[in-house]
């Protein structure tokens, strides 16, 4: 465990070219004052994201996965380190950090069609009304909503909703995309489709991707890597496995590769430790 | 077809439901429940209600009685008691007992203040015809045209009370929304402001009036116009406005964090924020507060007009009281039941209005 650590804290700096890097946090650290002194969440994070990379991340619950990933979307203040998108460090949220929510926090008093062109509208100013309509319904066609631009969030279920969530963060055309177990609320089955879904849509558009996620299978099955958290307090990169996988892949040719389940055992193993 | 579906909606809008299955002939079972739940037991209690009143108006009325005869006889004898007992069976007006009307005395004032009006209207009709000639050439020379001056209707002063409560309501509404925004999206404001609401929201209506009545008969000095009704809007929409100013301060500053998020994710700017964001989320609390804004405006407008001399309701009733005559308690009556007609159709009117603006649909109470 030590020693996965210390490669963890020191390895994977500068591994990549710098001009590959697309997403850097650096010594980063999270602290929480309470009466009883400062509660230290996250402390002596490094991770670099590679351009168009896809990384999960596990861990336990209540290790600060979310804490990093809302420091990453500029929504939770930095208390130590820093975090930089292509070497420019960020200053509190943009659209150029797309997130996805765990609840798909949809304007519940907007159409489907609305919900994606509040972002558009937003990032795409100079574009003419019906470009802009144009941009957020083929993404909501790509989530396979196109019978429901005009539906009311409220009229969809959750698993329709969360397709909203995903095509409101694409079309923004993020550089980074940011997942907070967006699927943690649907049932297994609904989860299953909307991770085709979504990488389905990654696949084209090739967005570097950092999602946290609970599920096992989930994070073998999307990730480039898979980076596993330490628990907290003081939280930080426990280890890293590369899924070699390659893309697009097929939930069946994906389970039924000889490495699945050595890759599983490693994810679980560290899990339970 | 189409007058059922209006039958139907009508019936929601007052809360019972759509019995479409009442106007189309197909009831099944569970029609049945709900039919005996909702119209059989509301129209059975509304019958008891009307038997007890009954009862006990009568009682009241014998008590009456009662008490004159034996007043009779103890103060003038036998005799004078005698005379008064068939002075009260007779039905003259000159000896009732004056107490609790009965619901048929209340139904029959009813309708002799509709035919009331229909006298005045006609009166009207016919002063307007009479002046409408010597009016023309009034105005035509620069005068004021010459105005009807009879005493109003008991439905020109339903109106009248009508017109002042709206006024009122949108006074309220003018000062109470966008003011409680503004404190909701500060917390400088809601500091500066939270004294004044904490100490100022409790003020009883006659207070504001007279607050009002101070400020408004100074302003209007020099002018010869009747203030009552301008006095008694702003006294109403003042005392009326507080639950709408702390449920859109409290809609506003308390909006769901999701959508605070992606507002920031996405970068919105402050006018966004708040048309696109905060407003619509806080829709549904700013009408909770209108509602309850209109129906304190409807029950403090009835005190307000009293003091204010302002001819609606609330100076029908007061004079009724104060005139004394025999019909006067069965007009009071009747004017009791306008006011809660009236007010239970107002919040109705403000629960359609908040399910066609609103995102949350909110099932009437």
């Amino acid at each position: 465990m030590s020693t996965i650590t210390d490669t963890a804290k020191t390895g994977h700096n500068g591994i990549f070219p710098s001009e590959d890097v697309m997403l850097d946090l650096n010594d980063l650290k999270k602290v929480y004052p309470t009466p009883k002194g400062d509660y230290v969440v996250l402390e002596h994070l490094n991770l670099q994201i590679k351009k168009e990379e896809f990384v999960t991340i596990i861990g336990h619950s209540g290790c600060g996965k979310t804490t990093m990933l809302s420091m990453i979307a500029g929504l939770n203040p930095i208390s130590g380190g820093n975090i930089s998108v292509l070497g420019k460090n960020i200053k509190g949220p943009g659209p150029d950090r797309g997130v996805i929510f765990q609840a798909p926090s949809l304007m519940p008093w907007m159409t489907a069609l609305q919900n994606v062109l509040l972002g558009v509208n937003q990032v795409f100013p100079h574009a003419t009304k019906a470009q802009r309509n144009d941009i957020a319904k083929y993404y909501l066609q790509k989530v396979g909503l196109e019978d429901a631009f005009n539906k009311r969030a409220t009229d969809l279920s959750q698993g329709m909703q969360q397709r909203v969530g995903i095509a409101r963060a694409f079309a923004i055309k993020p550089k980074v995309l940011l997942l907070d177990e967006p699927f943690g609320m649907l049932d297994s089955l609904t989860r299953g489709e909307l991770q085709d879904t979504l990488i389905d849509i990654w696949n084209k558009e090739k967005i570097t991707a950092v999602m946290i996620t609970h599920d096992v299978d989930e994070a073998i099955f999307l990730a480039d890597r898979v980076v596993m958290m330490t628990s907290g307090p003081r939280a930080k990169i426990g280890d890293v496995l590369d899924i070699d996988f390659e893309r697009p892949r097929s939930r069946k040719s994906v389970l039924e590769h000889d490495d699945y389940y050595k890759y599983r055992k490693h994810l679980i193993d560290f899990l339970e430790h | 077809m189409k007058q059922s579906v209006t039958l139907g909606k009508v019936t929601k809008f007052i809360g019972l439901g759509s019995f479409m299955g009442l106007f189309s002939g197909k009831l099944e079972k569970d029609d049945y429940k709900a039919l005996l739940r909702k119209v059989i037991v509301p129209i059975a209690s509304v019958l008891l209600f009307l038997g007890l009143w009954h009862l006990g108006a009568k009682a009241l009325y014998n008590v009456e009685a009662e008490f004159r005869i034996e007043k009779a006889l103890n103060e003038q004898g036998q005799a004078a008691a005698d005379e008064m007992a068939a002075c009260i069976a007779s039905g003259d007006i000159t000896c009732q007992p004056n107490t609790l009307p009965s619901p048929a005395q209340v139904w029959a004032s009813f309708q002799s203040l509709l035919n009331d009006h229909a006298l005045i209207s006609a009166d009207k009709a016919a002063f307007a015809e009479k002046t409408a000639a010597l009016n023309e050439k009034r105005v035509a020379e620069g005068k004021d045209p010459i105005v009807y001056t009879g005493r109003p209707s008991f439905v020109d002063q339903i109106f009248r009370s009508l017109k002042t409560v709206f006024a009122g309501f949108f006074l309220a509404l003018l000062i109470a929304v966008p003011l409680g925004i503004f404190i909701g999206l500060s917390p400088s404001l809601k500091s500066a402001f939270n004294w004044f609401i904490q100490i100022f929201k409790p003020v009883s209506p006659v207070v504001w009036y007279l607050l009002v009545f101070m400020i408004v008969k100074t302003l209007l000095i020099d002018s010869s116009e009747d203030s009552s009704f301008t006095i008694s809007f702003i006294s109403v929409g003042l005392c009326s406005m507080w639950a709408t100013l702390v449920n859109t301060s409290m809609g506003v500053s308390t909006v769901d964090n999701d959508y605070i998020n992606v507002a920031k994710v996405l970068k919105l700017g402050n006018f966004q924020k708040v048309f696109k964001v905060v407003l619509p989320s806080s829709l549904p609390l700013i009408f909770t507060g209108l509602k309850i804004t209109l129906s304190v405006a409807w029950m403090v407008l009835i005190a307000i007009e009293l003091l204010a001399q302002s001819p609606g309701l609330g100076l029908f009733v007061w004079e009724e009281f104060q005139n004394g005559a025999n019909d006067s308690n069965a007009k009071i009556i009747v004017a009791m039941f306008v006011i809660g007609i009236i007010g239970f159709l107002l919040d109705r009117l403000m629960l359609a209005i908040q399910n066609w603006v609103s995102f949350e649909k909110t099932d009437a109470i």
